[in-house]
């Protein structure tokens, strides 16, 4: 494989909410193929970090570069795939699963109407999280994990090369959890990439090659995967996460 | 029935009812996605300063009055985007203007009077003339089109715009589209509803049909045919019980939010215990359970 471009390179990044500095000369990587995790306490930059990403907060000093491309450059976001932080509070039309999904879409399909591939690639992101069962069902009828999948599946929809997700296990029963890892687990194998914001790495430990804890809008420090191992299995020894969240599984289907 | 509609101007009234009880439901449903339920109704006053500049300039009020509600659309659309702050209190200043500036201009206007605005701000569709009917229909098709032919694009920035805007979408300019076809859509009910009536048409058939569907798409339809029962039921009404059809329209159509609310709610209840059975969970807070792994 050829040397290639990382997929995001934050150098020295500033980035302030209103006229609050948030973000204070950010250093983050992540290569190809690579699932970094983002990790510190609340209010130390990880949602802001994740936005400016992806390009919805302006980065005021630093470079911010993407796929190569500087962020002004970048045209090319049918590669990206985001999952935001899910919000508790239900939209006012209701909308099914499979509309919800489908919008995803919309970074290949543009303007036009969907055809039979788009919808195709709608199934398949719907099935790989467990949810093609509920695809008419309304999402406001759906459970937080349930929700937090549909979020998945829709960023999946338009087959991005690099995935970014703000808390995607925050709420999220232990079942849901589990499908998610699954499904993460998929994808990786496939070469997508994976930037997420974690409170704890639970069921994905064994994905994550680096964790990026912050604090204060700094990198405070960076885990590499023998430590990562120690961070996942505290406070018993060996990998507990996995027999619960099996059981847990097993239930759902 | 039948001596009504061998009156033309009932014939042309009815068929502007129908265009309108189409176009009307089909944009406010993004506005209400979008919790812009009332932006109709801003709207609606800033195109009364386009209709007093119509008589004004003894141009067509109508198209007067689109071009302005346009012109206010995106204008309060950049108020969206700039003004996250004080957004409200911009917004207020463009909706009072553009109702005392239509009161001022008319009463510049060579003989025009306030009595001028009456039939805009309450509506007045048994004068709906054949010209007056062409610009409707071809205005409320141009709406149709935009809001059944980019729903998907339309859903997705008024559902989630960030996300949207991440895709790739050219969200600004959907959202400059959707604000001008609200416009359009405004001055287009004026004659049938009137613009103090108008956002009734666009939010309620909509509010009525999302207490009985899970989709948008079903939704949509749903709010459509609404719109159009409405519309023919109040403007038949009208005509039998000799009162206003504006009044009449949107009374029929709170009546059957009321009707459909009634109905709706056993079945809403059925729906979420079957929920419940097959998920396992109701509420999202007690589905919260923070991993400790
Ligand atoms: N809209 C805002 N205006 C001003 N400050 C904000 C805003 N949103 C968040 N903040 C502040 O920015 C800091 C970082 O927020 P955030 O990136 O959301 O942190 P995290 O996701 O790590 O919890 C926090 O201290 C928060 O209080
Ligand atoms: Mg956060």
């Amino acid at each position: 494989m050829k040397s290639q471009e990382p997929v995001i390179s934050l150098r020295g990044a500033t980035a302030s909410l209103g006229s609050r500095p948030v973000l204070r000369g950010l250093d983050l990587t992540v290569e190809r193929g690579e699932v970094v995790a983002l990790l510190g306490p609340n209010g130390s930059g990880k949602s802001t970090t994740v936005r400016a990403v992806i390009g919805q907060i302006p980065v005021t000093s630093g470079t911010l570069e993407l796929f190569g491309k500087p962020l002004a450059r970048f045209r090319d976001w049918r590669r990206v795939g985001y999952v935001p932080q899910r919000s508790t509070a239900a939209s006012g039309v209701p909308a099914t699963v499979r509309e919800v999904v489908s919008s995803g879409r919309l970074a290949r399909a543009r303007l036009r109407p969907l055809n039979r591939a788009d919808k195709e690639a709608v199934n398949a992101a719907m099935r790989l999280v467990g949810m093609e069962s509920r695809a008419g069902d309304s999402v406001n009828a759906l459970s937080g994990g349930q929700h937090q999948r549909v979020l998945i599946a829709r960023a999946l929809a338009g087959e991005p090369d690099v995935l970014i997700m703000d808390e995607p296990l925050a709420g999220v029963d232990l079942a849901s959890q589990q499908v998610l890892a699954d499904a993460l687990a998929e994808q990786t194998r496939n070469g997508t990439s994976v930037l997420l914001v974690l409170h704890e790495l639970g069921p994905l430990a064994p994905l994550i090659d680096r964790a990026v804890v912050l604090h204060e809008g700094r990198v405070e420090r960076v885990d590499h995967p023998e430590r990562l191992h120690d961070l996942a299995c505290h406070p018993h020894d060996t990998n507990e996460a996995d027999p619960a969240s099996k059981i847990e599984t097993g239930l759902l289907s | 029935m039948t001596e009504m509609l061998g009156y033309e101007f009932m014939q042309r009234a009815l068929l502007a009812a129908l265009v309108v009880g189409i176009a009307a439901p089909a944009v406010g449903i993004y506005l209400v996605q979008r919790r812009q339920a009332l932006m109709g109704d801003g709207i609606g006053h800033v195109a009364l300063t386009g209709v007093a500049l119509g008589f004004l300039l003894s141009t067509s009020p109508v198209w007067m009055a689109v071009l302005v509600a346009s012109l206010g659309a995106m204008g309060m659309e950049l108020i969206r985007w700039y003004g996250k702050t004080r957004g409200d209190l911009a917004l207020a200043l463009l909706f009072y203007g553009g109702m005392a500036g239509g009161v001022m201009i008319i009463n510049l206007a060579p003989n025009g009077s306030n009595a001028n605005l009456v039939t805009y701000l309450f509506g007045s569709i048994t004068t709906v003339s054949q010209p007056d009917l062409i610009n409707i229909v071809c205005l409320s098709a141009a709406v149709l089109l935009v809001c059944v032919g980019l729903r998907r694009q339309l859903f997705a920035i008024c559902q989630d715009e960030e996300f949207a805007r991440v895709t790739g979408l050219p969200v600004r300019l959907l959202n400059l589209l959707l604000a001008v076809t609200a416009a359009v859509t405004v001055t287009v009910s004026m004659r049938v509803v009137g613009l103090l009536l108008v956002s009734a048409l666009m939010v309620i058939p909509v509010a009525t049909a999302q207490q009985a569907t899970r989709g948008f798409a079903t939704t949509l339809g749903l709010s459509v045919l609404f719109g159009v029962l409405v519309t023919l039921s109040g403007t038949t009404l009208s005509y039998h019980a000799d009162v206003p059809p504006g009044a009449s329209i949107v009374l029929i159509a709170i009546g059957l939010f009321v009707v459909v609310t009634v109905l709706a709610t056993p079945l809403a209840r059925r729906r979420a215990k079957r929920a419940a059975a097959d998920g396992g969970t109701g509420t999202l807070e007690e589905e919260y359970t923070p991993v400790r792994a």
